[in-house]
């Protein structure tokens, strides 16, 4: 539950995100999707309620500590490093899982330990050519790339998604869902997104907000067909 | 640029005392034992303004405590190096760890606020120690010796301050480069993100305020040496923000631009000295237009920009 003075923007949402899973987020404009985003990665604390990871109970713990337990996520206003190469953004996200930061004397830029990996996870995202420029000069698309290549090179167990298909073109957008589809493997993704069409052929589970509340959670078929949503939510959009 | 530049710069200083100024010879080694000094204090406040994006408006306190380290192990007839550092070092990573930890609690212009109170402590605490001159400061019986050894004296002065510079600047620029420097540019640029990647980035500043502030303790221990002098004046406010407009000056984030900022410093405020006593009247003006055209310092003076 979250409160901002009187406006109860998260209100008894209760949500179980499976191992291999991917678990849609849906609803209109200010339903709290992005506070509930906020509340799972800790960056805004929950005035009640809990947030389990795995069984482990990490409702009190700060953002950096809930990502080391293995939560990764991407925002819905862009967020990389704009100075660094998109290299260096991707190999940091690395660093955070690759034995201690408190190194002081080896230069990290030339450590393989942590350039392959990130290598990798840009190869993953379709953005290697752009290894060496610097963050700031990417398209919005491929900023978004970026912080999906960041989030996998923590190997995380879940990962958030806040619109990760936002301003996406079609050609990107079909790039970005047949991405998230084979990711599914690596880990447990929560995806908050306005695209139906994306949404309903990712999601193994659909839960929809408006005003705070879960009005309705299931398969897509049974949210496809749950009365309630339709004139919440997909009725005004569709 | 951003080898060549450095590697001119201590080509310079290595050459000075070479150079035949005749009759001003003592005077000009003097200068340039000076710049190279507040070049020390610089570099160790860039590690934290253009590594850590930490405006500390205080970091003349650490100048003061290698100051006042030296002439409390003077007066009571400890001049060895040794001592001397670990008591200067000791001193400064503890004050930095302390209120740093405070400090960090903060951003912004509270962060700005808080270090320079805690420097102002430094500053009136420096003066309540009657045993070392209270407000008039102490005056050194012995420069600092290394066993027994005057390093500290006359050209042998110009030669320590110069290998301390040197080694101050290459261990910054080998932190920047670090995966400990890494996080900490990151930090700069986007908090959240790094948080978000796992970091904690309060144990990351407060390391750098701490490795800043021994550094910079450093150059408090030569300054004391370079005048035989220790005063609560090393702490106030004016020389913390003089050595803001040294790294904002040369450049923040560049390292030697710390180093172009405090001899251009200290030789304007040398000239202008000389024309008028109110040259900081000159001075500040002078500093407006240099940050309104200077957008990268001195540093950035002919460096590519994109
Ligand atoms: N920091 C804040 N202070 C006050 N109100 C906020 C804050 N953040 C979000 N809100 C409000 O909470 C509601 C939900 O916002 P948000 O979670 O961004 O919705 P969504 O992501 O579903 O569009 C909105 O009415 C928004 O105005
Ligand atoms: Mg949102």
């Amino acid at each position: 539950m979250k409160r901002y003075g009187a406006l109860l923007v998260t209100d008894s949402v209760d949500l179980a995100v499976l191992p291999g899973t991917i678990h849609a987020i849906i609803g209109p404009n200010g339903a709290g999707k992005t506070s509930l985003i906020h509340q799972i990665s800790g960056i805004v604390a929950s005035d009640a309620g809990r947030v389990l990871l795995a069984g482990r109970d990490i409702t009190h713990l700060p953002l950096h500590r809930r990502a080391r337990r293995g939560l990764a996520r991407g925002f819905q206003i862009t967020s990389v490093l704009p100075e660094f190469s998109v290299l260096e953004n991707v190999a940091l996200a690395v660093q955070a899982t690759a034995g201690s930061s408190f190194r002081f004397f080896r230069p990290a830029a030339t450590e393989a330990a942590l350039n392959q990996p990130a290598v990798a996870a840009l190869a993953r995202v379709g953005l290697e050519a752009r290894a060496a420029d610097p963050a700031r000069r990417l398209s919005h698309g491929e900023k978004r790339q970026l912080e999906l290549a960041i989030a996998l090179a923590a190997k995380p167990r879940v990962l958030l998604l806040d619109e990760p298909l936002a301003g996406a073109g079609p050609d990107e957008t079909a790039r970005l869902v047949a991405l998230l589809d084979s990711l599914r493997r690596d880990c447990a993704i929560v995806l908050v997104e306005h695209d139906m069409e994306a949404v309903f052929a990712l999601a193994d589970t659909i839960s929809v907000l408006a005003q705070g509340r879960l009005i309705a959670s299931g398969g897509p078929d049974a949210i496809r067909a749950d009365a309630g949503v339709r004139t919440a939510y997909l009725g005004e959009a569709a | 640029m951003n080898r060549l530049v450095p590697l001119l710069a201590f080509a310079a200083l290595a050459a000075v005392p070479f150079i035949p100024f005749g009759r001003e010879g003592g005077y000009v080694l003097l200068l340039v034992s000076r710049v190279m000094v507040f070049a020390l204090a610089a570099i160790s406040l860039d590690l934290l303004l253009g590594g850590g994006g930490m405006v500390s408006f205080g970091h003349a306190a650490y100048l003061a405590i290698g100051a006042y380290a030296v002439a409390i192990l003077d007066a009571n007839d400890v001049s060895e190096a040794w001592a001397v550092l670990a008591a200067a070092l000791g001193a400064a990573a503890l004050f930095a760890a302390g209120t740093g930890a405070v400090a960090l609690r903060t951003r912004g212009v509270n962060f700005i606020m808080i270090t320079l109170a805690f420097a102002q402590m430094v500053y009136f605490a420096a003066g309540s120690l009657a045993a070392y001159g209270g407000d008039d400061g102490y005056s050194l019986i012995a420069r600092t010796e290394l066993f027994g050894w005057p390093v500290l004296k006359g050209r042998g002065f110009y030669a320590t301050a110069f290998v301390l510079l040197l080694a101050g600047y290459l261990l910054c620029r080998m932190l920047v480069a670090s995966r400990f420097g890494r996080v900490l540019r990151a930090i700069r640029q986007n908090r959240q993100r790094v948080q978000a990647m796992g970091f904690n980035p309060f144990t990351v500043q407060l390391t750098a305020m701490v490795i800043a502030g021994m550094l910079c303790a450093v150059a408090g221990v030569l300054l004391a040496n370079l005048s035989e002098f220790a005063s609560p004046a090393y702490a106030t406010w004016q020389r913390s923000g003089d050595l803001l407009i040294m790294v904002i000056l040369g450049g923040a984030g560049s390292l030697h631009g710390a180093l172009l900022g405090a001899a251009f410093v200290v030789l304007l405020e040398e000239a202008l000295g000389r024309l008028t006593e109110h040259w900081r009247l000159i001075f500040g003006p002078l500093l407006v237009l240099s940050v309104l055209y200077f957008r990268g310092g001195l540093a950035g003076i002919g460096a590519k920009r994109d």
